[in-house]
């Protein structure tokens, strides 16, 4: 490509700003390497180097003002001090917890995530995970395709072929009301579900009931939904206690991440009918996924793409080229990072 | 009333037929090896049929049993159920109205989902072991939210859909027979243009000689190749072949089925499609709603028979 480059083009490339890259995209396997472009910044792509990162860093980054977090790749301590001239961490996912927040805030870094941009994505997969769960869609497929034959029903076991629960009239608990929280509240109330919550504060202008710590409100909930970041807090919040606050009957939704609940406890208490079901988009250790849960027809399992839709592929690329494109103009940017409930 | 017979239908739920036979002389008729037979040693003793979506009572059982004062139906459809003829014979006809509409909204707005994030193929790729092994591949998974929704008979059901879809702030658009007043939907005069303008269609009438392949080529082709079809009403509302022969030829973009033209057969045509998500004919199908469907059947049996007001009358 350089090669067609006229003297004077190569040029101006080489004084617009750049923009490090550890990992490339998703984004550029699905819709090509120049998805994210703009005439106001390039890319520093970090991989295509063969030195070893920390090198690669010294070596090249030192005036890189600016850093494009995707597919989770990690932002350390450690990187920033091998890149003194950030002033920017942008990242492509909302959650936060692969981005070292105190030592940005330490160095004065602006944190910006892609804000708000799937919180609908998010939602209606948190929905649907619930929805498949109870109404046994994936496992009604699976059986009638032939795939898998569900495992005997034993006389009155609901879970015989395609019976399931009914949605309307369950309670739903909604684990941190944020803007994807919000959206599923939104959502399941039109399915004549009642809502509560449990958030870091509570929620003045909201009026669904709020409980102040999460086993009381899964003691009070049919449907637990996970919806919070992760945060040393929230590591983990989902254990031996709330599930078993949450009984027999009641169903759990992960769309948050993984390590919010114990992945551990939650398998136990699957495998012996502690709890009725999951629906589970993030597990602690992707893409490794306990083997006992394959087994299950109470757990509906997806691999980590509760934003992979066409359409927020398209509006994020677009919010982090424009977000990317206000930096570098000393103007606004469209988002920065919020601290959601 | 132990020796009132009552003809069930077909096996429907286990709890029903317990009580029924607790209640009543019951008969069930996929027991009987001679129909024929049975049905004139019984013709007297007969007052009742259980029926439901699958096997109901047609002219020809009506005739054979002159004794016949009620059809129960464990389903909201009637279309099992020879309607002329039983008003022809005053026989009493009772369904299970509103005790389902929910589950069977539900139902479609998870079928919707289904096909759209393509849940099934998902929750397959992790048990396969397949995402351990590399990125997960992104197959087109399309947004739900804000799609437009078409809805075919904006009844309880079709009204339940629309509700349940503007919380997903879906634009809704609907065909009737008749246009209803004072309605938020847009209203289309004709099912080939209401596919022309919507991303999702939705079955939600009755089943009626009318309505019998209400979804034809015209109205697939309509729909189109990025649209989704779903069918929570009966088999017959979709000209099968069609459906069929659209998917696999990518001229339809997807499809959500509970219901096909010849329960339990379903075209395996269909099974290595992963834009198609196939159940079993549960639209009502939650433990909950079929007890409560089998209480109002029972309900109105028992009503009948002691000559009180029916629950729920059709005719």
């Amino acid at each position: 490509m350089e090669a067609y480059h006229g003297h004077g083009k190569e040029k101006e490339s080489q004084d617009l700003p750049r923009v490090l890259l550890f990992k490339p995209p998703p984004d550029f396997h699905l819709f090509g390497d120049e998805c994210f472009s703009s005439n106001k910044f390039k890319f520093l792509k970090a991989w295509e180097s063969p030195l070893p990162l920390d090198q690669f860093l010294k070596t090249h980054a030192q005036s890189v003002e600016a850093i494009l977090s995707s597919g989770g790749a990690p932002v350390t301590a450690e990187t920033l001090r091998l890149m003194p001239a950030v002033r920017l961490v942008m990242t492509t996912s909302a959650g936060l917890n692969h981005v070292d927040i105190a030592e940005c805030r330490r160095r004065g870094i602006t944190v910006a995530n892609a804000g708000n941009v799937f919180s609908e994505d998010v939602a209606d997969l948190a929905v649907g995970l619930l929805i498949d769960l109870l109404r046994n869609i994936s496992a009604s497929d699976r059986f009638v395709k032939q795939w898998l034959r569900p495992r005997q029903a034993a006389e009155g076991d609901c879970y015989s072929l395609g019976i399931g629960s009914k949605l309307g009239g369950k309670r739903v608990g909604i684990v941190g009301l944020g803007s994807i929280g919000s959206l599923v509240a939104k959502r399941l109330d039109a399915f004549g579900c009642s809502i509560s919550y449990n958030s870091r504060t509570k929620k003045p202008s909201v009026s669904y009931p709020f409980y102040s710590n999460v086993c009381e409100l899964a003691a009070n909930c049919d449907i637990l939904i996970i919806c919070c970041g992760l945060t040393a807090e929230t590591h983990h919040m989902i254990n031996k206690q709330v599930l078993s606050a949450l009984g027999k009957e009641g169903v759990v939704i992960n769309i948050g991440r993984g390590p919010i609940i114990d992945e551990q406890e939650l398998v136990r208490c699957l495998v012996q009918g502690e709890i009725k079901g999951a629906g589970l988009d993030v597990f602690e250790n992707e893409p490794d996924v306990p083997k006992e849960l394959l087994a299950l027809d109470n757990v509906v399992l997806s691999p980590h793409c509760a934003v992979f839709t066409w359409e927020t592929f398209k509006d994020r690329q677009k919010l982090v080229v424009e977000n990317l494109e206000a930096f570098f103009s000393n103007k606004p940017l469209l988002t920065k990072i919020v601290d959601n409930d | 009333m132990e020796s009132i017979g009552v003809l069930m239908a077909c096996p429907m739920n286990t709890y029903l037929e317990q009580e029924l036979e607790r209640r009543f002389n019951l008969f069930k008729f996929w027991t009987v090896s001679d129909k024929t037979q049975f049905l004139k040693a019984q013709q007297n003793n007969i007052r009742a049929v259980v029926g439901n979506a699958t096997a109901g009572a047609d002219a020809e059982l009506i005739d054979a049993l002159p004794k016949l004062e009620i059809v129960s139906s464990f389903s909201v459809g009637l279309d099992k159920v020879d309607m002329v003829k039983c008003k022809e014979k005053g026989v009493r006809v009772t369904n299970t109205p509103d005790v389902l509409t929910d589950d069977v909204a539900d139902l479609a707005i998870g079928l919707m989902l289904a096909v759209l994030r393509r849940l099934c193929e998902s929750d397959r790729y992790v048990r396969s072991g397949k995402w351990k092994k590399g990125d997960y591949k992104l197959t087109t998974k399309v947004r739900f939210t804000g799609k437009t929704v078409g809805i075919i008979g904006l009844g309880r059901i079709g009204m339940a859909v629309a509700k349940r879809a503007e919380a997903f702030s879906c634009p809704i658009n609907y065909y009737s027979r008749t246009e209803k007043p004072n309605l938020k939907y847009k209203y289309y005069p004709s099912v080939v243009e209401l596919a022309s303008n919507c991303h999702i269609l939705v079955v939600a009438c009755p089943l009626t000689e009318e309505t019998r392949h209400i979804i034809n080529r015209e109205v697939i082709d309509a729909l189109g190749p990025k649209g989704v079809l779903i069918n929570i009403g009966r088999g017959p509302h979709v000209d099968e072949r069609e459906l069929v022969s659209a998917l696999v030829e990518g001229r339809l973009g997807g499809a959500g089925l509970d219901v096909f033209e010849n329960e339990p057969h379903v075209p395996e045509e269909l099974f290595g499609l992963e834009n198609v998500v196939l159940m079993p004919h549960v639209g009502s199908g939650t433990v909950e709603t079929r007890k409560t469907m089998a209480d109002l059947v029972l309900g109105n049996l028992e009503a009948h028979f002691l000559n009180k007001p029916l629950l729920t009358p059709v005719v």
